[in-house]
């Protein structure tokens, strides 16, 4: 199986065969990690540099994971917070990746499209690991994963993402791979946090939250960060909560069960309430499980089609 | 040095004459024009058959970077760059360091010029309209008109404060030289890098909204109305509700003008999804709506005048991710070829029209003498070859930075070369 570019930088414009095969082999994989032992050696020999410009804990160790029990070499690079300028720094690392004969990097970095200007200027293949606002291609990949997992299929599958549109590469791919694969999928936030013209990417926009649960199957809760009150795009922490906070109770006027996601870390109480994210209907953790394995699919289909 | 000049057609908006003519140049001066004048031994023939002989041109919008950025840009390259591009004169943008806002930064300026290129390229300095650019109080201009400079702009920078705009206005309303606005509504465009709309959602890029340079352009006509002595010239504008604002403005019959740049007329923010830094600029790339709003402006006449913009920097400060890179292409070099292309070629403006808006139109705004290209004057002339299809090469470029979007883009037409100031420049397509 090969896929049809050698990086994975984005889902905009990833065909629905190729996402259908990181899917597939990805089920492979997760039979993989149930075994005693986890690790098989299709990327033995192969080095993985990750470079993390931005601090990240979950998708780092879960690329690393995946990473190892693929059998590659790995060295992992961490320069949050670094006082060096970004601009210096990511094509110089370019530069020292290309001396040291690195086979794949996996890049986080605050820039949107940083793992484009990557990918034009080494040989390794790029995946991107989230860039800025723009895509965080892993993520979507193991949120279908896990829907599909649950349901069987992603066609006509009513999703909707609640939160801050704007600012969030999860919410991107999320549209990006779910309409491709036939999904319905809504998003739903203050107006100050929805992007212009997001309707032409095929979703619908809703402003409350009571408007969304009796059609959905799915809410997929996004993080609220403090900064975006400091800087006046919603009032407080507690008129977000109340109006467009995933709870119990807003989620309980549902005819049917609703599926809650959340690509973490949450913040309790805030976007979304602890009793729901502890709930049978979350399936929180299982996106964690399945990030090894959808992650492992994407590192197996790169590293193996040179 | 004694030219002449064969079988050229002469295109002259100031006269109104389009027609086939020779003309002799001697010491720099038109010594005889007419259908067909004797060869003399001592001259240098020049056959202009197929070829446009025009006033010449005049970018009034563009970054030299001397003194203070010379690793981008000198006065001597970016003279070079005009003359390859057809420019026999160019205005420079104040956003230097020292910034241009002194009477002895406006001479140096214009000393420079002299200087390099045989002095080929007239150089007229915009002179900052506040002190630093800092938009807190007046730069001295009358000081600054009577060493040179040719108008008043803190580009780069809009003039924010409403009340620096009218003290602006009333004060460079005494001499007859415009303002020129950099307009965008700064508290709306924070952290922007690229035009909001579906492209800018699409990427996940931080935007500048329209409405920003709309918004500056009302309240600066609000403020023209106010103080109807002041000339206001608008500086690349870019959506098409500006434009509006600025046609409703000269239906009124208040002194506004504006320029638009071959980018904006060109490129839309489609181009910016392969996150090409060549594609960043301030105001940013729109959509097609206020791309087809430029080319119905030009042709309506809303839009007088053509500019660049050209903002060289180097490879190194380009090439980084996105939201890093600085503002700004170059643009003296293509600017004729996409001119030609996208307007005359398809059939937006005649020739005519076109030459008024690079050389009769931003005299004028300026108030610059007219070219005459009559016996008796002086020769500042551009050559364009309208048939000639070239392919866009940065490696070729005189301009000392390459940052363009347009590399490898197949153009229609050419300026071939230009006259001025008894000096001859040919490029190799002469």
């Amino acid at each position: 199986m090969k896929l049809q570019n050698r990086h994975l930088l984005g889902l905009d414009g990833m065909s629905k065969e190729d996402i259908s095969a990181i899917l597939d082999t990805a089920v492979l994989f997760k039979e993989v990690l149930e075994r005693p032992i986890k690790k098989v050696p299709p990327l033995q020999g192969k080095t993985i540099v990750n470079l993390f410009f931005e601090s990240s804990t979950r998708t780092r160790i879960s690329f690393e994971l995946a990473e190892r029990r693929l059998s590659a070499d790995v060295v992992t690079f961490s320069t949050a917070g670094s006082s060096v300028s970004k601009g210096e720094t990511l094509k110089d690392t370019a530069r020292n990746i290309e001396a040291m004969k690195i086979d794949m990097v996996v890049i986080r970095h605050p820039a949107p499209g940083a793992s484009h200007f990557l990918s034009r200027v080494v040989d390794a293949n790029v995946i991107n690991a989230g860039d800025g606002g723009h895509e965080h291609p892993t993520q979507g990949l193991l949120d279908m994963f896990t829907l599909r997992d649950k349901y069987g299929r992603l066609e006509n599958l009513k999703v909707c993402i609640v939160g801050d549109i704007t600012h969030s590469r999860v919410a991107r791919s999320n549209i990006y791979g779910l309409t491709t694969m036939g999904a319905e999928v809504s998003v739903c936030g203050p107006a100050t946090l929805i992007p212009r013209d997001i309707e032409k990417l095929g979703v619908k926009v809703f402003h409350r939250l009571e408007d969304v649960v009796q059609d959905v199957d799915v809410i997929n809760v996004l993080r609220i960060q403090l900064e975006r009150q400091e800087s006046g795009l919603f009032p407080s922490l507690r008129e977000y909560h109340r109006y467009f906070g995933v709870t119990k109770e807003k989620v309980s006027k549902a005819s049917k069960p609703i599926t809650i996601m959340h690509p973490g870390p949450i913040n309790r109480d805030v976007e979304l309430s602890a009793d729901l994210a502890d709930s049978e209907h979350s399936v929180i953790l299982q996106q964690v499980t399945n990030g090894v394995a959808v992650r492992m699919a994407v590192l197996y289909l790169l590293g193996t089609s040179n | 040095m004694t030219i002449h000049l064969k079988h050229g057609r002469l295109i002259d908006p100031v006269s109104g004459k389009d027609e086939t003519v020779d003309i002799l140049i001697r010491d720099g001066r038109i010594e005889k024009l007419g259908g067909q004048i004797t060869s003399e031994k001592s001259a240098q023939d020049l056959d202009l058959k197929g070829k446009i002989v025009a006033p010449g041109f005049i970018d009034m919008h563009v970054h030299l970077r001397e003194p203070g950025f010379e690793h981008k840009e000198t006065i001597e390259t970016g003279c070079a760059s005009a003359a390859a591009g057809g420019f026999t004169a160019v205005c420079c943008m104040p956003n230097t360091n020292p910034v241009i806002d002194d009477e002895s930064v406006v001479r140096y300026v214009i000393e420079r010029g002299r200087r390099v290129c045989d002095g080929i390229v007239d150089v007229y300095p915009i002179a900052a309209a506040t002190r630093g650019r800092k938009g807190e109080e007046l730069a001295p201009m009358a000081e600054l008109v009577g060493a040179g400079a040719v108008g008043f702009s803190d580009d780069g920078s809009p003039i924010s404060s409403a009340e620096i705009m009218r003290r602006a206005f009333e004060y460079s309303s005494m001499y007859k030289r415009p303002v020129i606005q950099h307009a965008e509504e700064e508290t709306l465009t924070q952290g922007g890098v690229m035009h909001e709309g579906f492209v800018s959602t699409r990427l996940g890029m931080p935007g500048i909204p329209g409405v920003a340079e709309e918004i500056m352009v009302q309240r600066d006509v609000a403020l023209l109305k106010f103080i109807r002595t002041a000339r206001y010239h608008v500086a690349h504008i870019s959506t098409k509700e500006a434009l509006a604002c600025v046609r409703a403005a000269k239906k009124e019959g208040l002194h506004v003008t504006c320029e638009v740049t071959p980018h904006h007329f060109t490129l839309t923010d489609e181009a910016v999804s392969e996150f090409d830094t060549n594609t960043k600029m301030n105001p940013p790339l729109r959509t097609k709506d206020d791309l087809l709003a430029m080319k119905e402006g030009l042709r309506d006449g809303t839009i007088v005048a053509i500019a660049t913009d050209h903002a060289p920097h180097t490879i190194d400060e380009k090439e980084v991710e996105y939201a890093a890179a600085p503002f700004g292409i170059v643009g003296l070099e293509t600017a004729i070829g996409l001119a030609y292309t996208e307007l005359v070629d398809a059939k937006y403006l005649s020739l005519f029209q076109l030459i008024e808006k690079l050389s009769t139109n931003p005299r004028r705004i300026l108030s610059l003498a007219p070219i005459r290209i009559q016996e008796g004057e002086k020769a500042n002339l551009t050559f364009l070859d309208p048939s000639i299809e070239w392919t866009v090469d940065t490696a070729s470029f005189r301009s000392k930075s390459k940052n363009s979007p347009f590399q490898g883009r197949r153009l229609k037409g050419k300026a071939v070369g230009i006259y001025n100031n008894s000096k001859f420049f040919a490029t190799s397509s002469l």
